[in-house]
């Protein structure tokens, strides 16, 4: 995972509410068994309105996104994340995320920011997109230069952030305990009878 | 761990899974079921194969093929891409020794209809799969949620899953339901009253008479619209109506453990005095059948209402992307396309609703109608019923088994500007198709508007 400390950059206001993993990344670019490329996808389908805000000059080469409530609700897809990054975000700020959708950030290396502020941040940097946006993840905060905001986020989603941490690498240090579990409760799917199909249609 | 206040079935299932839990983390929980299909999956097995580690519990996983499936003939009609992710995941399954049911296989479907109808999905076991509707799940008592790609390579290396415990919510539903008004109402009628978000950061459980009353199929349904409003997983307690369901399904243990299995389930339901972080109460008799007007779930209405009035700015551009004026009856709103199919609604109960609707009439001119059974299984089981000739007869496509025009990763898409009486679970802009325009709505509903050319309510045909 690409770890994240600090990053400085303009941000693009997407001034959107529930937007949903098919509006990042629309399904017909998902079919593919790359997890590279997909940059170039991003709101494929809103891009296609003229005067979409990421396609402003002004907002040209934003490495933020700041969003409305419920950023990334839907589709549990990964792509999403994936499409985010490669188009050169390393951060999205928003009211509240889609849990799935913020968990798949935390995983990827992209930094989900829960602000309750994004509003204002907005406004800032609709209105000045020359901006310079900082987020400071070890501090926690969001700041332009005329305003800092505090943000939360879970203490060992941070540390896995900030060190880039492989999250495989950690569970298997826990080999032992996860052995121990086995052990203690044994698990398994069994073979399937396989029965001739009858009344109910179901296949038993 | 609260060991001396009433537990729920959510803190019963979690607990009996914890590997490893230390304050300030999130808990370890093991995997009993990992459910793979080919869209989410390819990315997830060649992280593992590039950093040298293989599956730790094939034998705990299954895949099926679904995503980007071809519902007319087989692999050969599939484009390049779609082709090569079936392929790849039969070699992937093969290579790991993981049980597939690849297209033409009898066992092959969406797998959030599989699991179930294979008895692989089981009261209090842990399901995870790179899916957001594996939520589908729950309505036998399991605790299923969706995860990422990411998380996918991370249970398959390790069978486990690092999670933060979510807090707890009731939703109650009281009273019987209408006649005409089904599961999905219910569902449509609780994202109305919650909104999308209404859920985020919880672990549902549905409860009250009308859940009891329930059909495990619509108990499916319900289920899988949690993720809709925000909550990554919706349980319903196990009872005689998921013993019955389960009782000789494949994967279902038989003689002795089948005795023990339900003794252990009984067990698990949410104990007296049990605490809920939130609760929530939905009156079944105040519900209808719904209609969604805009591009959430939650811009719906009854389907005797009219088009509302903007609220926000997502309302107003709600309403130009679906092409609707406030003040527009939903009744008077033209369909170019039904799809009844998806893991929200394409189990044996809704193909019969729809058949039962369809019977003796015929499909509007206007209009293209689609059915898709959920499974190989269901659609044999349709098939022995005599459904097919139903649908068939009066104008419909019978289609194979796959997740099809829910998300159109296939053939079967929605073009701009055409308008879909849905039975899946998101109407998302884009969802069916680039442009397409979706409302969400039951079986029977999507029959009526197939046959009208327009929505109709349903429950004035069966009188």
């Amino acid at each position: 995972m690409t770890p994240f400390t600090r990053h400085t950059g303009r941000a693009v206001p997407l001034d959107r509410a529930n937007v949903d993993t098919d509006q990042i990344i629309p399904k017909e670019f998902c079919v593919r068994v790359e997890r590279s490329g997909f940059g170039r996808f991003l709101f494929a389908h809103w891009r296609r309105e003229p005067g979409f805000v990421l396609d402003l000059p002004q907002h040209r080469g934003a490495s933020i996104l700041v969003a409305g409530d419920n950023f990334g609700c839907g589709s549990s897809r990964e792509h999403a994340v994936w499409t985010i990054q490669d188009a050169g975000f390393r951060a999205v700020i928003a009211p509240s995320f889609g849990d799935i959708f913020r968990n798949n950030c935390h995983k990827t290396g992209v930094l989900p920011v829960v602000l309750p502020a994004a509003e204002a941040l907005m406004r800032t940097v609709a209105g000045v997109p020359a901006t310079e946006v900082t987020v400071d993840l070890e501090r926690q905060v969001v700041e332009v230069p005329d305003g800092r905001w505090h943000f939360e986020i879970d203490a060992f989603v941070k540390d896995c952030l900030l060190n880039g941490w492989d999250d495989i690498g950690l569970t298997l240090r826990d080999e032992r305990a996860i052995a121990d579990y086995e052990a203690r409760v044994p698990t398994a799917l069994g073979a399937p009878v396989e029965a001739r199909e009858s009344g109910q249609g179901d296949p038993r | 761990m609260s060991d001396n206040i009433g537990r729920t079935v959510f803190d019963k299932v979690w607990d009996a899974h914890v590997v490893r839990s230390t304050p300030g983390e999130p808990d370890l929980l093991y995997v009993d079921l990992h459910l793979l299909h080919e869209a989410t999956s390819p990315q997830a097995f060649e992280s593992l194969r590039l950093a040298g580690r293989r599956l730790r519990r094939p034998d705990l996983t299954v895949a099926t093929a679904d995503h980007t499936t071809p519902t007319v003939g087989g692999v050969e009609r599939a484009d390049p891409l779609s082709r090569r992710m079936l392929e790849l995941l039969q070699t992937n399954c093969g290579d790991a020794s993981v049980r597939v049911f690849p297209l033409g296989h009898r066992h092959q479907g969406i797998v959030h209809v599989i699991g179930p109808e294979l008895g692989l999905t089981q009261p209090g076991r842990l399901i995870v799969c790179g899916d957001s509707h594996t939520s589908t799940h729950g309505a036998l008592g399991a605790m299923a949620f969706g995860i990422g790609t990411s998380e996918v390579e991370h249970v398959m290396a390790t069978q486990c899953i690092r999670q933060n415990r979510p807090r707890r919510m009731a939703v109650t539903v009281e009273g019987d339901l209408p006649p005409g008004v089904t599961a999905k109402d219910v569902a449509l009628g609780l994202i109305r009253q919650v909104g999308v978000k209404g859920g985020q950061g919880h672990a549902v459980e549905y409860r009250g008479s009308t859940i009891r009353a329930l059909s495990m199929e619509g108990r499916l349904t319900l289920c899988n619209m949690t993720i809709e409003w925000g909550a990554r997983m919706g349980m319903v307690a196990p009872d005689d109506t998921t013993f019955a369901f389960l009782a000789g399904r494949p994967f279902a243990p038989r003689g002795d453990a089948w005795e023990a299995a339900v003794a252990r389930w009984r067990a698990l339901a949410s104990d007296e005095g049990a605490v809920y972080d939130a609760e929530v109460a939905l009156d079944a008799a105040r519900l209808e059948p719904f209609v969604t007007w805009g591009t959430t779930p939650g811009q719906v209405l009854p389907v005797s209402g009219m088009v509302p009035e903007p609220a926000a700015a997502e309302d107003e551009r709600a309403l130009r992307y679906m092409g609707l004026h406030p003040g527009e009856r939903i009744q008077d709103v033209h369909v170019d396309r039904v799809f009844i199919g998806s893991c929200t609604n394409a189990r044996l109960e809704d193909l019969r609703a729809a058949a039962a609707v369809a019977r003796g009439r015929r499909v509007h001119p206007g209009v293209t109608a689609l059915v898709v059974p959920g499974s190989a299984s269901v659609k044999r089981a349709a098939e022995r019923e005599g459904l097919d000739r139903v649908l068939v007869e009066a104008g419909f496509e019978w289609r194979n088994a796959g997740c099809s025009m829910c998300l159109g990763m296939n053939a079967d898409s929605l073009g701009a500007g055409e308008r879909c009486a849905s039975t899946s679970n998101r109407n998302f802009e884009g969802r069916q198709g680039a442009g397409g325009r979706t409302h969400l709505v039951s079986p029977a509903m999507a029959a009526g508007a197939a046959v009208a050319g327009h929505f109709v309510d349903v429950r004035e045909w069966a009188r």
